[in-house]
Parts: structure tokens; sequence; C-alpha cells
């Protein structure tokens, strides 16, 4: 079976910072990755989202070369930590606009606007603003969205940030659930090892640009050939 | 708005600011006019309605709005095709050079706008060289059109630019990954972010290009193109007639007022975004077709508001520097210049911040007196602009009976009236700009103690730094152009650069007065250079 | 901005242009200090010289205050009324002098003006004229071969051919051409301002914007003065811009001084006004102000001075008619123009 994401000796240059990514990940899976701050989690993020072109190398999708498609065709939807809603638009907007980019709904999309909404416990919500939501139920409103868009790859860049460690736990339930439901594959860029081992099976490790460690969830913190890893974990007490 | 981001004594010295404020300025009006009408009236007021009259102020409205639609309607496609480039070479430029026609004296610009559309112009003779003829003669409305989007297409572009660069950088990745077309994004998102700095910047305009004076006449081509501005400065001038230039006055506030109600009416008010943070990459907008037509109406846009200028810069350079720096007038009158400019902008922007914070005071439980404070800030820090600087000046004139031989009395009239010139165009860089830095800071401040004074030099003013400089670079850039109020007073020590402009151009020496000009326009420039000097800061503050 | 800073940055600029501009210290003895319109003040025109040439003969201190034209001028003495710091105010045209006496603020010179000689004569008890020139249509000869030699062969001309004007309601070469069309053409003026409408190209708030537009070459046709080639070839020594002499005789402007009643130092305004028609100060009008001079000069002028149109006729309305008709006139010409 060919690999959900497959990024093929993928290089990109940021400032002065050569990146260079090279691993695939099967359907279904879900991968944290990992890595001290500026090491190059979101960029490859960006890089499968398309907000970043490759300088070489290719990016497929369940086997599709998409590195020359814009994010809208590339079949991903993207959580990020903040500001995943327009605030001047409703919610229900908000989500329709994931089904359809011109918002022309018809009547069976309007009930899968309706339907994700009541997923992640908000039904009801449709005509309000966001801005009159908590931080944690517009994080709902973002899964809702991602859940009607049913998009191969789900991508999370710190979603669950800042929203207390009973609520991210909801989310991460939650966001399984989603993920088990449209069957999607998983890259979360996180900073917490708790959050890391509670929802992915695989981690991605990078550090100075490049993949340092790839492999299972299970004893990944447990390692002691990574110095890089090592560093990483003294300097977070919590871990 | 809907928290708190004041305590209660801060919003209650905010309250008492914004009425101290208010009460300035209302004096600053009122007691010129009172004057004016006591002490300068020898006739019985005419306070009649004649076709005359009837006939220009239709004229004024219908030309201003005409304008205000016409740079209001180029500016939006500007102003996105900018915010969809934002890193190409010469951007900064672009937009530093955007606040130049401001500061320009309305005689140069006409110059220069002549010097690219008028019947010797740049285009005319192109034209000439292919069929033969000169086809295209811009004097009447035509002219009046485009010397008013010439001055105000920068202003509005810059104006919705800010709004367009405020959305999160979510947004646009958003929109990139939901596959939304150009079309949707504009109506969805970019039109939402752009109305209201629109429906401000159209406010603006409009009052500028009701008060406009020189231009209409220079280009309308005859006294079918009057305004009211004309009538009250023949009232004032020829006539010597206080009352019925106050009469003038009324009649423009009060239609203006209405007008701009009116438009308040129409653009309504959008839903304040609670979610702030500052981003300008356009990851949605990579189309090629899309790219392309951005920079064809970025070239276009640079093409129309440069050109004059180049025309000025071009017959500048034939000046005889040489001569002119060594011109200790040029000097004193530069420095003159500056120093008014300068106290002018800095008394601007403290009135326009006590205004402002007088607004936030007001939203967290509003009563009538609240509410009236919030309306009345907001009209004082805009209609201040109809009120013709001629009419004040002649009444504090007449109060001081110029000042005998004290070079302070005029010198603090001049000031003070320049400053409320300035003050619509500094709140509306400020406003925005204060209400995001509440909202981010606002209840950090409150819950670490930090308030009163030690908040307002803490955290608002280091917080509002670059705004605070565009504001007085974008104030001083207006007064540096300004001869209205000074011509009152003349006074050879009390000199500035347009005054010796008009002095050069009053006595035949043509290229003196585009040397000058030159000068005024390198200073403009270089005030919006300082300006937005930090770019590293600003980098920073994006990510 | 640190907020220190922030406060200073309020005072020291006001500071900094208050102690710039307030070196015109007081030198010892008596002073005089004349109104007049800033163009007469600037460094090239005669205030400059008059300045030197007056306070060596009169051991005294002459303070100028400009303004920005005539009408500014009176404006500003009506607004002061009696608080005026001035003795003499000097630049009132003769369409201003009715207004200015019913102001009632000037008092009669009680000098001998003999000296005095402007065409068509000009005697007052209360104002003494300085300089004169002749309103006239300049042109440019390398636009315009042969230049209309009549006003009304201005007024039936190619519409083709522009000319700028200056308005009326906001300046005083528009007023001059005004009253020039009305002197020519009486009750017909209205029919033939209509005419002359095709021909103008644009009307202009001052005499500065129409020149202008002018010398940039957007019209080949002003409304000036006879003197105004003077400038050109004395100073750019260029005869490409030249007045066109009109058959009907030109419209004059006659600029005179006066002396307040409120003034200070009487007798200086009054030695002031003698030696205004001396030619020490006379002098300094040909080539300073670009007029020319009411009263003997002592000095050689410039061949270019010879080459000016000299008007066979000179045209002017007596000051109590101009006062009594302007608004009239005026209201005449705007809806003649809107026609």
């Amino acid at each position: 079976m060919k690999p959900a994401i497959d990024m093929r000796k993928v290089e990109r240059k940021l400032g002065d910072r050569q990146m260079a990514f090279d691993f695939s990940r099967p359907r279904g899976s879900i991968t944290a990755i990992l890595g001290p701050s500026g090491s190059g989690k979101s960029t490859l993020l960006n890089l499968i989202a398309g907000f970043l072109a490759p300088d070489r190398g290719q990016v497929l999708i369940d086997g599709t070369d998409v590195s020359h498609l814009p994010p809208g065709e590339r079949g991903v939807s993207m959580v990020f930590q903040d500001n995943n809603l327009f605030a001047h638009l409703d919610i229900a907007t908000n989500i329709g606009l994931g089904l359809d980019p011109a918002l022309k709904l018809d009547g069976t999309q309007k009930d899968r606007v309706a339907a994700s909404l009541e997923r992640v416990g908000l039904a009801g919500y449709e005509k309000r603003l966001p801005g009159t939501l908590s931080g944690g139920e517009r994080q709902r409103v973002a899964l809702a969205r991602a859940f009607a868009r049913a998009r191969p790859v789900l991508l999370l860049d710190e979603p669950f940030d800042g929203l207390g460690p009973g609520l991210a736990a909801d989310m991460i339930s939650l966001m399984l659930e989603i993920r088990a439901d449209v069957d999607a594959t998983v890259m979360m860029v996180t900073h917490d090892p708790r959050e890391a081992e509670s929802a992915a099976d695989q981690v991605l490790f990078i550090d100075q640009g490049r993949i340092a460690a790839d492999g299972p969830m299970s004893g990944f913190f447990e390692r002691s050939d990574l110095p890089a890893l090592s560093a990483y974990l003294r300097g977070r007490p919590e871990a | 708005m809907t928290t708190a981001h004041l305590t209660r004594a801060e919003a209650r010295a905010a309250g008492f600011g914004g009425v101290a404020a208010i009460a300035l300025v209302g004096l600053g009006i009122a007691v010129p006019v009172a004057a004016l009408l006591v002490l300068g009236a020898d006739t019985p007021p005419d306070f009649s309605v004649d076709a005359y009259l009837w006939r220009i102020t239709r004229f004024t409205l219908w030309q201003a709005a005409l304008s205000t639609a016409l740079s209001i309607l180029f500016a939006i496609p500007l102003a996105r095709a900018l915010a969809r480039r934002p890193r190409f070479p010469g951007r900064i430029w672009i937009l530093r050079l955007f606040a130049v026609p401001l500061g320009l004296p309305p005689l140069v610009a006409a110059l220069g706008l002549l010097s690219v559309w008028g019947n010797n112009g740049f285009i005319n003779r192109m034209l000439g060289e292919i069929f033969g003829t000169a086809p295209l003669s811009i004097y009447g409305l035509s002219g009046i059109l485009i010397a008013h989007v010439f001055f105000n297409l920068p202003l509005a572009a810059r104006l919705m630019l800010m709004g367009l660069e405020r959305q999160p950088q979510e947004y646009w990745k958003n929109a990139a990954i939901l596959g939304m077309g150009g079309w949707t994004v504009f109506r969805l998102i970019e039109w939402p972010a752009v109305a209201r700095p629109a429906a401000g910047a159209a406010g603006l305009v409009f009052m500028l290009c009701v008060t406009s004076f020189t231009l209409v006449l220079i280009l309308g081509g005859g006294p079918g193109a009057t305004t009211l501005e004309v009538a009250i400065f023949q009232a004032l001038r020829f006539d010597f007639d206080p009352p019925r230039a106050i009469w003038l006055a009324v009649i423009q506030i009060v239609l203006t007022s209405l007008a701009l109600l009116l438009l308040r009416l129409i653009g309504g008010e959008d839903e304040r975004s609670q979610l702030l943070a500052i981003g300008n990459d356009r990851l949605d907008a990579t189309g090629r077709l899309g790219k392309s037509l951005d920079i064809v109406l970025i070239a276009a846009g640079a093409a129309f508001v440069f050109a004059p200028m180049a025309a000025t810069l071009v017959s500048g350079l034939s000046a005889d520097f040489s001569r002119l720096i060594f011109r200790p007038a040029l000097w004193q009158a530069i420095a003159t210049s500056l120093g008014i400019a300068a106290s002018a902008a800095v008394l601007s922007i403290l009135v326009a911040l006590l205004l402002i914070r007088a607004r936030f005071a007001a939203p967290d439980r509003p009563t009538a007196g609240k509410l009236a404070v919030d309306t009345l800030a907001g009209a004082t820090g805009s209609l201040v602009l109809l009120v013709p600087p001629v009419v004040m000046g002649a009444g504090w004139f007449l109060l001081l009976r110029g000042g005998r031989s004290s070079m302070l009395a005029p010198l603090a009239i001049i000031v003070t009236i320049n400053a409320m010139m300035a003050l619509p165009f500094v709140m509306r860089v400020l406003e925005t700009a204060y209400r995001a830095v509440l909202n981010r800071n606002g209840r950090l401040a409150l819950s670490l103690g930090v308030t009163g004074w030690n908040r307002i030099r803490r955290v608002d003013l280091p917080a509002l730094a670059r705004p605070l400089r565009a504001a007085l670079a974008f104030a001083m850039a207006l007064s540096l152009g300004d001869l209205g109020a000074i011509a009152l007073f003349g006074n050879e020590d009390l000199a500035t650069l347009p005054w010796l402009l008009y002095q050069s151009m009053g006595s035949y020496r043509t290229t003196d007065a585009a040397g000058l000009a030159l000068i005024l326009g390198v200073l403009c420039v270089t005030l919006m250079i300082i300006a937005d000097r930090s770019p590293a800061e600003t980098r920073e503050n994006r990510r | 901005m640190r907020f220190r800073t922030f406060f200073a940055s309020l005072a020291l600029p006001l500071a900094a242009t208050v102690s710039l501009t307030s070196v015109a210290a007081q030198a010892a003895g008596k002073t005089l200090t004349v109104y007049t319109y800033e163009s007469f003040i600037a460094e090239w025109g005669p205030g400059p010289l008059v300045k030197e040439a007056f306070e060596k003969e009169c051991d005294c201190t002459l303070n100028w205050v400009g303004v920005e034209d005539g009408v500014a001028l009176l404006n500003r003495v009506k607004l002061e009324g009696d608080s005026a710091e001035a003795g003499v105010v000097l630049g009132l045209d003769t369409n201003l002098v009715a207004e200015a006496k019913a102001t009632g603020l000037f008092e009669p010179h009680d000098i001998d003006t003999a000296a005095v000689d402007v065409p068509g004569g000009f005697s007052d008890d209360t104002f003494v004229p300085f300089d004169y020139g002749y309103f006239a249509v300049v042109y440019d000869t390398q636009t315009i071969d042969t230049p209309p030699a009549s006003l009304k062969e201005l007024v039936e001309g190619d519409p083709a051919q522009k000319i700028v004007i200056e308005d009326p309601r906001t300046s005083t070469p528009g007023l001059g051409l005004l009253l020039w069309m009305k002197t020519v053409y009486g009750d017909g003026a209205a029919d033939a301002w209509e005419k002359l409408n095709d021909r103008i190209l644009t009307v202009t708030p001052g005499w500065s914007e129409a020149y202008g537009l002018f010398t940039n070459g957007e019209a080949p046709m002003v409304l000036s003065y006879t003197t105004s080639p003077a400038y050109h070839m004395v100073a750019e020594d260029s005869d490409r811009y030249q007045a066109a002499s009109f058959s009907e005789g030109h419209y004059m402007q006659i600029e005179v001084a006066g002396i307040l009643k409120t003034a200070p130092e009487k007798d200086l305004a009054r030695e002031f006004m003698a030696f205004m028609t001396s030619p020490a100060f006379q002098d300094a009008i040909p080539t300073h102000n670009w007029m020319l001079p009411a009263a003997a000069i002592d000095m050689e002028l410039p061949e270019a001075f010879d080459k000016l149109v000299v008007p066979e006729t000179s045209l002017l309305f007596p000051p109590e008619d101009v006062a009594d008709n302007r608004k009239a006139w005026i209201d005449e010409w705007i809806a003649a123009m809107s026609r």
C-alpha cells in the first residue's frame, strides 16, 4: 500500500538554515513532531500543506506528487493554535467554507455542517460569532471543520496549546475520534511530550532542520542514544 | 470591545481628559468665531441663500462625492494588490512616497499634475506625436477629480492596507488550505477587513475635497467650478464680512456632517475582530494571473501618483541649488517650518490620545453622558477639518490684535490651527492601534496592577511607538505644506518653506520655487523614513 | 518612545522656533513699522534696499511686516483696528482706497506730493502713490506670432488660443481685468465675457498660479503686467515673453501708501512718506518690484524698459465707483462666465 504521506528528499533553505526531510507515513498513523523551538517543526508542516515550496525533492500524498499543487488541492486540513476561524463570520459559515470555498452550499452540505457541530458537541452554534465562544470551543469548531472536510491528511500546529491540561486531553480524544471517523493521517506539532504520548503512535524528532529520530512512540522517551533528545527533555522539567 | 480594559479610576480620568480635549478643541473654534462675530461685524449679518450660493453648495458636495468615490474605488484594488504582494523590492518606497502628496502645497501639486495631464503635459505631448493634436483637456470637473484622486488615493490606500495587514496570518493560510478563490477571499476576508478603514478614509477624503480651494479654482476652468471655501475666502478677504463667512462655514459644516452621517448609515458598523495578530505573508495569493494583475495594479497606481511627483522633481533639479542653499532665509524657513510642524504634530497627538482614551472609557457601562463623550470625541476628531483655517486664523488674530510685536502669539495660533487640521489624520492612525494595544495588553496590565500614569508610560506609549511615529510624520507632513494659517500673520521672521515658495512664485522666480518644492518633498519623504525606520522591529512583531 | 522624551518633544520645537525667530533685537532710537505685501520685502524685492537707504537718513529702525497681498493688507488693518503697531501701510491699490478710507483708520498725510508723477494724475489727501503699472496680456512668442492688438481682438479671437486669467473674487489682477472690460465694454461687458469665456483656459485664485501655468506652457497667454517682460529680459536675458499692446488702452494699477491714525511716531511716518517720493526709494522700484516708478528716479533704467508697451490711454475708474459697484460687477461676471 502506498504511504499516505511521502516526503522524498525534500530540501528547503530558510534564511541561512538548510532544512532536509525524508520520511513516509502509512495511512491512519498519528505522528507527533517534536523538537526544540526553531528546529523546523512548523516548516515541515508548511512544506506538507504547501505554504512553502521545496527547493528540491517531492511531496507525495496518497501516492500523488503534490509538490506543485496549491494548498487547497492537496487534500489536507490544518488546525492552528489560534485564529482558525474568521472572526467576522459566523460558525456555520466558517465550517461551510471548508466544504465549498465559494460558499455555495447545497442541502446535504448544510446538513453536514450541522452534523459536524453536533459531532464536537456544539449543536446549535451555527449563527454565533467566534468571539462569543471560549478558546476551547473555537478549537472544537476547527476540528468540526476538519471532520466535515474529511481530507486524507490532518495537520495540527500546536492546536491544544494554552487550553489547560484537562481541556487539552478532551480535545485530543475528540481529535482521535474524528481521525478514526475520516480515516485521516495525522501530523501533529507539539512541545508537550505527554500530549505526544497520549495521542501519537509515532514520533519525528526534529533538530536543526533535520530528522534526528524517526520511530514508534512507545519507549521513545527512554531512548538514550540521542544527545539532542536528552538535552531537549532535560530542558523540560515536567517530563 | 466588551470587557473593561481600564480601571474605574482610569476610565474616569480618561473621560475627564476627553471632555477637556473636546472643550479645548471647541474653544479653539468657538473663541475665534465669537471674536469675529462680536468684534468684526459692523454690518447686519446676511443669512440669505441666493441662487449662486445654492449652486456652489451643490457643486461643492457633488465634486467631493465624486472625488471620494473615485479615490476609494481605486484605492481598494490598489491596497489589496499591495497587501497580496508583501515583499518586493521598492514596496516600502512606494508606501513612503505615498505620503508625499499630503505634504505638497496645492499649487506645487497642481503644477506637477499639469506637467503630466495638462495641455503641455507629458501625455498630451505624447498623444500629439501620435495623432498630431493634443486631444485631452483636463480643465473642468475631470481636472478636479484627477487632482483629488492624486491627493487622496495614496492616503486611502495606505489606511486600507493597514486594515488588511492587521488580519492574522492564519486567515491567509486557512484561505489557502480551504482553496478559497480570489473573489471569495475578497468577499469574505479582505472586504470586511477593508470596509472599516474604507469608510473612515471616505469620510476623511470627503472632508478634504469639500474644503479644497486652490486645486478647484486652478483646474476647474472657471467660476462654474467654485466651492463654498472660495466663497468663504471671498467673504472674509474681499468683502471683509465675517458674519457672512461664518454663515457660509456653518452651511459647509452642517451639510458635510449630514453627508458623513449618510455615509456611516450606508457603510454601517461591522463586527470588531477580537483576535489580533499581525501577519502579512499571503499564502493564498499565489495564482499566476492574480499575481500579474497585482503587479499591473501596483505599477499603474504608482505611476499615477509618482508621475506628477517626478515632474516636480525634474523641474526642481533645474533650480540653482548652489545659490539656494546659501540663502540664510532658506535655512531659517526650514527651521521655522519644522519647528511649527513638530509642535503642531505633538499637540495634535496629545489631543488625539486624550480623545481616544475617552472613547475607550465609554463602552464599559454606557450611560448617556459616556455615549455623548464617545460621539463628541469621534466627531471632534474629524469635523474640525471642516472649519476653514482662514476663519479660525482671522478670529484669533482679531482677538489677539496681532499680538502686538510679540512673536509668540501668532506662532501659537499657527501651531494650534495646524494641530487641529492634522487631528483627523492622527486620530485615524492612532485609534485602531491604541485599540489593538489595549486588547493585547489591557487585561495583563490590569492583572499586574500597572495602571494610571504608570500604564500610560510603561505600557501604552512604548507599545504605540510605531503608530505614534507614523502619526507624527503624517501630521508634520501636513503642516509642512500648509500656507493658509501663516498667510494672515505674514512676518519676515515667521517665514515657512511654503511661504518662501509662494514668495518666489509671486516674483517670477519659478525655478527657485521649483527648487523649494523639491526640498519640501524631500523633507516629507525623510519624515516618512523616520516614521518607519525600524524594519527589524516590525519583522519581529510579525512572527 | 520614552515618556520624558515624548513630553520634551512638545516643548522643544516650540522653544526652538521662538528663539530662532525672535532675533529681531530692537536697535536704539525710534522705530517705524511698515505693513506691506510680502513680495515687496523679499530679499530680492525693494524692501531691503529701501530699509538701508531710509535708515541712513532717519537715524531710526525700519521694520517691515509683510502679508500676502494688498487685500490681505487692508484686512490686517481692519482686524487690528486701533491697536495696529504700524505707522505706515504701503501697498494698497487704488481699488482698495475708498474702502480703506471708509475704515477711518487712516489720517491725511500732509506732505508735499509735487514729486509724484503718475499718468492721469492721482492726488489724494490720505494716500500717496509709490509705483504703478498697467495690466496687460503677456504672450509666448514661441506660440503666438500675431498677438491680439485690442481687447476686442482678444475677446473675439481664435478660441483654440487660450488665456489664463485670475479670479476677481480672490485677486487684484483678476479685479483689474474685470474693470478693464467694464471701461471698454460698459453695459456690454457681460456679453463680452461670455464670448471671452471660450478662450479662457482656467481662472486661478491669484497671479502666481496663473503665471506659473503660463510659464509651464499650459496656455500661450496670461493676464499680467506690461512690466512682466522686463523681468525676463533683465533677469533671464530672454525676450520670449512679451506684452500685447491694446488699442483701447490699458487698465492701471496705482499702488499707494498711507499713515495710520494710531501711528506711534507720526513725524517719522511722515518723513517716510516724503522719502517714498524721492529717488532713493524710487530707484528700488523698477528692477526690484518690477513696476513703474511713481516719481523721478536717479538711475539708468535697463534697456529692457525701453522695449515695454507704453499704453496710449490709461484707464482707471475712480476708487468710489469701484467700491460702489464691485459686488454687482462680480455677480455679473459670475453669471456671464457660468452661462
